[in-house]
């Protein structure tokens, strides 16, 4: 802890001598830097960029952690990374992917979009969406600490009791994960809680639920399972620290405790939290798919019942993950109908695409590509998961590489096509710039390829009983040149994931702002400048129908028709209180997984209720933004 | 500002606490928070009931249980949502004085409940039923002592906002915090009310 502070200290004296000395003005100098003002925005387009940078760079660290592990495999007997260590890799790679690659970046473009995609100034709890960014990076954080303070979480990103108790991971490495997923899940938590707010009460004139674009209806779902799913997490987290850190026995048979408690805790939130990530990837799917074919989503409708009864279904499934735990015939058939059952909608949503492009004028940009690409590679996901809900088959793919294969079609084909083809399409709308379509090309084949070469074998490295999560395997039964095959895969992916990062880096180098409306967009946020300002929307639109934009260029406007005279706008102060809580957690958290200091997580928990107290007695009418000034910045616009 | 140009006018549908967009935002999304907070307890309830006859030798809940001590904090705190209700009432009525009376009494009847928590678990204690002593003792705490917590966090909550009321008065941007804080102390009586009905009439039928 001592070290810790030194740290602090030592940070704060430099930041002073970089920026011009220690002196009175650097208090000012600090809150006009530009660092100041990111820490402490409460505006959801800049919440969005440091989700999806946060997300990003997590993205990178699990990929590599991946790479390493695919290293490890590339031969028989390998002695790269072996046991603990790889242990601890294939933990925080899932742990990682999962928590703090996919959901941040759903987030970012949950808060980059939704609001303006129904026509809204804000979210409805600025604040509360702050606090829930820095909650999560002060979550990941402190678990990826893990790696240089005391090891990392070794028990699998599922964490099953009894491995992930005291007596066979000592040290603190599932404490990490404990804490560190309770404090980044109480951000998740309360951000899936902002956008039901959002959604519900803040929508533009005339946009009725049945006009809302689909991937506001899909972030809609996924915030209502996350306010749904996350309880059972923090539960589940909470017992097994009071298991590790105070002595409980809620896991523990010698004391009366059950194992099974865990997985069943854990699968209630784990089942919900896969279809948290799948659904706004089909969201954003459904918008790229209808745009770059120029055609109305087909069956709107339809596609709106189905994200909803996937997002209902997806509660009730979660025993598939557990059909060999013995719970008997009628409890795994029950679940089986019931996880086979979650096939229809999805197989709706599926069609619903594919007559979209039907007849369409289809343009191949990236963001098109990857949602053409996504539609093959989650099918096959899609079926091996209906191979694996049938229980007596399941006990002979259970455990194997055929669970990882089918996982990843869905995962990577699903959710990181996703963001991908969200990202290029999007781009313009969050940075005003474009990125650039021939790399994005090169990306998208790379990546392709590569996933399918990684990942097509794994299933017959499962269906040959190679079993998951061990760091290696025998030469001579036939899974050498599979697997060889498997990690050459990896290669392509990352190539891939090198040329969109160089895509970036480039495309902040380019002058060239993009226009407002660069791909022929139907909702609304192709209605405001690129990147929007501040307020959005200078003035609300009115909206008259499905795909509102659109209605308005074939009627032959140009832009909507505003709700409302142009009037002064309420904006939400800046805040540095959601930094300051969330430092709280964070040093609550350290202090609690360094046994033995629980004064500091005392103390951290005490910074936590101080700040409570300052937001709670403090007054904050935000500040207007008058019509003039939107007049001048609209001209600057135009011209 | 808008917050006081309503301050001595009361609102026209005798609901202060949604009279302002900030207001509807904070009161749905405290619904949906209390959604939440339903499947956290739901957990916690499931693990107890299964876990609720490892007791591993030590005392039963059968044995434990002082059914009287428990029907009269059930009473106390049940009392407590009552006033609670009174306070809003007075609340949209702009009753400033009448408001913070019936809040306080809500605040002591929830102390009078935490005593009586708290002096029982010193009595379990003092029997062997420890956090520690078994799946049974863990699974009881967890549960019991997490709706506690919750108690006691609404007491802090409370409180704070009297001493916010008594300095800004009743106005659009007080009515939903006090609105939605009351919501809160409704939810965590109804969970008592699951508490004293599963745990401790389901803990003395065996
Ligand atoms: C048609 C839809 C789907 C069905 C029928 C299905 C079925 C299953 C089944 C039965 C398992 C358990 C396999 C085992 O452990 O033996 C499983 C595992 C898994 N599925 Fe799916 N699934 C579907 C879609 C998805 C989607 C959309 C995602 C995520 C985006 C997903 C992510 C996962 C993950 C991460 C696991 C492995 C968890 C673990 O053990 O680490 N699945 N799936
Ligand atoms: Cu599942």
């Amino acid at each position: 802890m001592g070290t810790l502070i030194v740290l602090l200290v030592l940070a704060l004296f430099l930041t002073a001598i970089f920026t011009g000395g220690y002196n009175k003005d650097f208090l000012d100098r600090v809150k006009t830097s530009k660092v100041w003002d990111w820490l402490t925005t409460v505006d959801h387009k800049k919440i969005a960029i440091l989700y999806f940078m946060s997300g990003f760079f997590f993205f990178i660290v699990g990929g590599i952690e991946a790479l390493f592990m695919r290293l490890q495999l590339i031969v028989p007997h390998n002695d790269l990374f072996v046991g603990d260590t790889f242990n601890e890799l294939l933990t925080m790679h899932g742990t990682t992917m999962i928590f703090l690659a996919a959901m941040p970046m759903i987030f970012g473009l949950m808060n980059a979009i939704v609001p303006l995609q129904i026509g809204a100034r804000d979210v409805a709890f600025p604040f509360v969406n702050a606090l829930g960014f820095w909650l999560f990076f002060a979550g990941g954080l402190l678990l990826n600490l893990s790696w240089i303070f005391g090891g990392a979480p070794d028990a699998g990103w599922t964490s099953y009791t009894s491995l992930a108790l005291n007596e066979y991971s000592p040290g603190p490495g599932i404490d990490y994960y404990v804490l560190g997923l309770q404090i980044s899940g109480i951000g998740t938590l309360i951000g899936g809680l902002n956008f039901l707010v959002t959604i519900i009460n803040l929508r533009a004139p005339g946009m009725t639920y049945l006009r809302m674009p689909l991937f506001t209806w899909t972030s809609f779902v996924t915030s209502a399972l996350i306010l749904f799913a996350f309880p059972a997490l923090t539960v589940a987290l909470l017992l097994l620290m009071f298991d590790r850190l105070f002595g409980a026995n809620f896991f523990d048979y010698t004391m009366g405790g059950s194992t099974v408690i865990w997985q069943h805790l854990f699968w209630i939130f784990g089942h919900p939290e896969v279809y948290i990530v799948i659904l706004p990837a089909f969201g954003v799917m459904s918008e790229v798919i209808s745009t770059f074919s120029k055609k109305r989503l087909f069956g709107y409708t339809s596609m709106v019942f189905a994200t909803v009864l996937i997002g209902f279904l997806g509660f009730m499934v979660w025993v598939h993950h557990m059909f060999t735990v013995g719970l008997g015939p009628v409890s795994n058939s029950l679940f089986a109908v019931a996880t086979m059952a979650i096939a229809v909608p999805t197989g709706i949503k599926v069609f619903n695409w594919l007559f979209t492009m039907w007849g369409g004028e289809i343009r191949f940009t990236t963001a098109m590509l990857f949602a053409v690409g996504f539609i093959p590679t989650f099918v096959m996901g899609g079926m091996t998961g209906v191979m694996l809900a049938l229980p007596p088959a399941d006990y002979q793919y259970q455990d194997s590489y055929f669970v990882v294969a089918h996982f990843h079609y869905v995962l990577v084909g699903g959710t990181v096509f996703g963001m991908f083809a969200g990202a290029y399409y999007w781009w313009p709308k969050m940075f005003g710039k474009l990125l650039d379509e021939k790399l994005g090309k090169f990306h998208f084949w790379t990546f392709l390829i590569g996933f399918h070469l990684t990942f097509f074998p794994q299933h017959f490295l499962g269906l040959f009983g190679m079993p998951r999560r061990v760091f290696t395997y025998q030469s001579g039964v036939g899974l050498e040149t599979i697997n060889l095959i498997s990690t050459i895969g990896v290669f392509g992916m990352t190539i891939g994931t090198l040329a969109f990062i160089y895509n970036i880096y480039k495309t902040f180098k380019v002058e060239a702002q993009a226009p407002a409306d660069p791909w022929n967009g139907r909702t609304l946020e192709w209605a405001i400048p690129s990147p929007p300002p501040e307020y959005n929307f200078a003035q609300l639109p009115r909206v008259r129908g499905l795909d509102p934009f659109w209605l308005e260029k074939q009627a032959g406007n140009k832009g909507m028709t505003p709700a409302e005279p142009l009037g002064s706008i309420h904006m939400p102060s800046p805040s540095y209180l959601p930094v300051l809580m969330s430092l709280g957690f964070f040093i609550a958290g350290f202090g609690f997984i360094a046994r033995g200091n629980y004064a500091v997580g005392i103390l951290g928990l005490i910074v936590v209720v101080i700040t409570m107290f300052m937001r709670s007695f403090e007054q904050d009418h935000g500040y207007h933004i008058e019509p003039e000034e939107i007049e001048d910045a609209n001209k600057g616009v135009q011209a | 500002m808008a917050a006081h140009t309503h301050e001595n006018t009361a609102p026209q549908n005798g609901h202060l606490e949604t009279a302002s967009l900030d207001g509807k935002n904070k009161v749905l999304g405290f619904w949906l928070f209390l959604g939440a907070e339903t499947v956290l307890f739901a957990c916690l309830f499931g693990t107890y009931l299964a876990l609720r006859n490892q007791t591993m030798g030590g005392p039963t809940g059968e044995h434990l249980f002082d059914l009287k001590l428990v029907a009269l904090a059930t009473a106390i705190l049940l009392t407590s949502s009552l006033t609670s209700v009174l306070a809003m009432h007075a609340m949209n009525q702009l009753k400033l004085k009448t408001m913070q009376f019936w809040l306080g009494v809500t605040v002591l009847l929830g102390l009078g409940f935490l005593v009586l928590e708290i002096y029982e678990f010193i009595h379990y204690v003092h029997e062997g039923h420890t956090f520690m002593s078994s799946a049974f003792g863990s699974s009881f705490y967890a549960l019991v002592g997490t709706h506690g917590a919750h108690v006691t966090f609404g007491i802090v909550w409370i409180s704070t906002l009297m001493l916010q009321a008594a300095k800004r008065g009743i106005t659009t941007e007080m009515a939903p915090k006090l609105f939605v804080s009351s919501l809160y102390w409704h939810f965590i009586d109804v969970v008592w009310v699951f508490i004293f009905t599963l745990v401790y009439l389901l803990g003395k039928v065996g």
